[in-house]
């Protein structure tokens, strides 16, 4: 069959593109070397799945996030706390600003990490990633070793210390609302949008966007882009964010180190036990010895 | 019944009718010589026991009212002393275990056998120890059993579990020809002699392998730790600093077994753990050294507050004043002393360095202070306790020095 010119042209375009593609992928993978291969469900596209963007200059520390927090879950704890606890999954933190009259209102809560130490620490895999964004926990499996709480990187896991069987407490980003199609409480509840539900990579096109717009008044940086590997939560905000008591955390995701070392595991058992064999058979043909 | 402080040595050697008269007769006067001492450690067996039985109460209140009422973890202290001092820092302590049990199983040093038995012992109630730690220290002890069935290969906690779970059953068969012995089972401890070096051989392996992810667990948590004692060497400096612990308490189990159980060691042997720990802590050192000076931190670097002065303890008391005291006692006569407080500095500082990187390192990250409940404390005494008890029942019931003892004859 014959091929029509622009036809061809086409197909050795997308050659061209996949060639491109292919070429990138491969130095991309170079570049980012191990962390390519690690600590990634392989079904999170992560672009696509949802995410949330906080512009802390718009909140006014109204704290409907967290009443409609409490509402979705069950929870009746005191709404205005400052912190995350097993009945407050997410926080809104008045902080005062050196040089500002108003104070700024910081809302905290699980970040839903694209790589979250939580679920490589949990000792049952009871924390998991899921391809929709949210990182998940599933109580019926937990042991309560808290593990899980030693290793989040942002300090957001709680546990129901008033209770004799405790458990885990931290936003879930309102999977259920979301497999639903419905958006999670917090964002539906906020008046100014000042929380902002949609997928990662449109938000992260607005978040750069207002960066843009006002590049005097915003902080340059979208904090939740790359820290600790990235985030389901972005941060965007007019006052540095050490000040607001935001974690420097570094952008190599805690898993990796983990999984260097559990990587190396069996290679370790395979090289140990070879050597204490070979030792028994070389000190046995010298006889039995003190 | 029999009096609490009949050694065995009496009871069961006769029993076992393994002991030659003569040697039966010496043991005899020497039993003689040092019942007063044992007299005296009655009061302390019993006040042992009262600490076992408060602890037990403490245990079940923990267990009734939750691990909020009973300790003073907090959200900012997810994991206290159960976890740092019970696990963290209890089982490199039982590392002499896997040391001697490879060392004469698997390379063969018979000279060293009959230290094998009070050091697997030893290790078996060490684990036990630590295991009951995490029950207590859990927030859902009924589900204890899950990460035998629900996999997560991806946690180190998953596989420091599992080699626990693996070695404690190794142990418990390395100790069972004792046990055997007891009963007259001879076929059933043949069959575990036979296959004594491979036992070992895998015990040493899983050891290798937990003692390292114990601090191999910490490496998730770069950002809530103090870099004096976060390093991507955590799982070296845990391993090396488990072998030198395990030497150490080695030491200290054959200084007991002469001085309570009137069973002396072999000069031989405690020689020879004092050059081994000599080595190690060498090593240990060197390791120490190098991974503060790579990464530019260390004592001596920072200014004098509790990190510092507590880093500066790990060093000094640790390691280097334990080498002093190995070095002394090479030249010195009646070394024996010099050797014993090495090695009880020496586990001083391996306790020290676990606690600090369990504990102070995290000081910085956390919102409140951690003072452990008086629960807490009692529990962890109560489980010290009752490991020394069982440690101390067992040594006076079954067979545990005489073997090395024919062996070498
Ligand atoms: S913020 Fe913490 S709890 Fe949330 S996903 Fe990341 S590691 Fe897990
Ligand atoms: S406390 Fe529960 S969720 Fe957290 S690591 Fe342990 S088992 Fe997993």
């Amino acid at each position: 069959m014959a091929v029509s010119q622009p036809e061809r042209v086409v197909g050795r375009r997308r050659l061209l593109r996949w060639g491109a593609a292919l070429a990138g992928a491969a130095a991309a993978r170079a570049a980012t070397g191990a962390a390519g291969r690690t600590a990634r469900a392989a079904s999170v596209v992560d672009g696509q799945a949802w995410a949330m963007l906080v512009d802390i200059t718009q909140c006014v520390g109204c704290r409907s996030c967290v009443f409609a927090c409490q509402e979705e879950n069950g929870w009746k704890g005191d709404p205005e706390g400052q912190q995350l606890d097993g009945e407050r999954w997410t926080a809104v933190r008045e902080v005062a600003v050196k040089g500002s009259e108003e104070p700024r209102f910081v809302r905290t809560e699980c970040f839903h990490c694209l790589q979250p130490s939580c679920a490589d620490a949990c000792i049952v895999g009871a924390l998991r990633k899921t391809a929709e964004g949210p990182v998940v926990y599933d109580a019926g499996k937990c042991i309560g070793c808290r593990y899980c709480m030693i290793a989040c990187p942002f300090q957001v896991p709680r546990y129901q210390w008033d209770q004799t069987f405790p458990l885990v407490a931290k936003c879930d980003f309102c999977a259920d609302r979301i497999a639903a199609g419905k958006q999670p409480a917090c964002s539906e509840a906020c008046p100014t949008g000042a929380t902002l539900f949609g997928r990662r990579d449109e938000l992260v096109e607005q978040a750069r966007a207002r960066l843009a717009s006002e590049p005097d008044r915003y902080v340059q940086h979208i904090y939740g882009l790359e820290e600790a590997g990235g985030t389901s939560w972005l941060f965007i905000t007019d006052v540095p964010f050490e000040q607001l008591g935001f974690a420097r955390v570094g952008t190599t995701p805690p898993p990796q180190r983990t999984r260097a070392w559990m990587q190396r595991v069996p290679a370790i058992a395979v090289g140990i036990a070879g050597l204490l064999a070979a030792a028994h058979v070389i000190e046995g043909r010298g006889g039995n010895h003190a | 019944m029999r009096p609490y402080w009949r050694p065995a040595a009496n009871s069961s050697g006769s029993a076992l009718g393994a002991v030659p008269a003569a040697s039966g007769s010496e043991r005899a006067g020497l039993v003689e010589s040092i019942r007063p001492s044992l007299q005296a450690a009655g009061p302390v067996r019993l006040a042992m026991g009262l600490v076992v039985a408060a602890a037990l109460v403490a245990a079940g209140y923990r267990m009734i009212y939750g691990l909020g009422a009973a300790t003073h973890l907090s959200d900012a202290w997810p994991w206290g002393l159960w976890k740092i001092l019970g696990v963290v820092a209890g089982i490199p302590l039982a590392a002499g275990a896997f040391v001697v049990a490879a060392w004469v199983h698997v390379f063969r040093h018979h000279g060293y056998e009959s230290l094998a038995r009070p050091a697997v012992l030893a290790g078996f109630i060490g684990y036990l120890t630590a295991i009951a730690s995490l029950f207590v220290d859990i927030g859902q002890p009924h589900r204890i059993w899950h990460p035998i069935v629900m996999w997560q290969p991806h946690s180190v906690l998953f596989e420091v579990c599992w080699c626990v779970i693996l070695y404690t059953t190794v142990l418990a068969l390395e100790f069972s020809p004792v046990a055997f012995e007891k009963l007259g089972w001879q076929r059933a401890g043949r069959i575990v002699q036979h296959f004594i070096a491979p036992i070992a051989g895998a015990g040493a392996t899983l050891c290798v392998l937990h003692q390292s992810s114990l601090g191999s667990l910490f490496l998730i948590a770069p950002s809530r730790m103090s870099p004096m004692w976060y390093t991507p060497w955590l799982p070296l400096i845990f391993f090396v600093s488990s072998v030198a612990a395990g030497l150490a308490v080695l030491q200290l189990l054959a200084w007991v077994a002469d001085r309570v159980y009137g069973q002396p060691v072999a000069e031989s042997i405690r020689a020879g753990l004092a050059r081994g720990l000599t080595g190690v802590l060498v090593l240990y050192l060197a390791v120490r050294l190098g991974d503060w000076s790579l990464r530019g931190t260390g004592p001596w670097r920072t200014s004098w507050g509790l990190e510092g002065a507590l880093a500066w303890a790990e060093l000094v008391m640790g390691i280097v004043l334990p080498l002093a005291l190995l070095l002394a006692a090479g030249v010195r006569a009646g070394g024996q002393e010099w050797r014993v407080a090495a090695a009880a500095f020496t586990a001083a500082g391996v306790l020290l360095h676990r606690l600090d990187t369990g504990l102070t390192s995290m000081r910085e990250a956390a919102w409140l202070p951690y003072v452990p409940s008086a629960i807490e404390w009692l529990v962890m005494a109560g489980m010290v306790c009752a490991g020394i008890l069982a440690y101390d029942w067992v040594a006076r019931r079954l067979p545990l020095f005489e073997h090395g003892r024919e062996a070498a004859r």
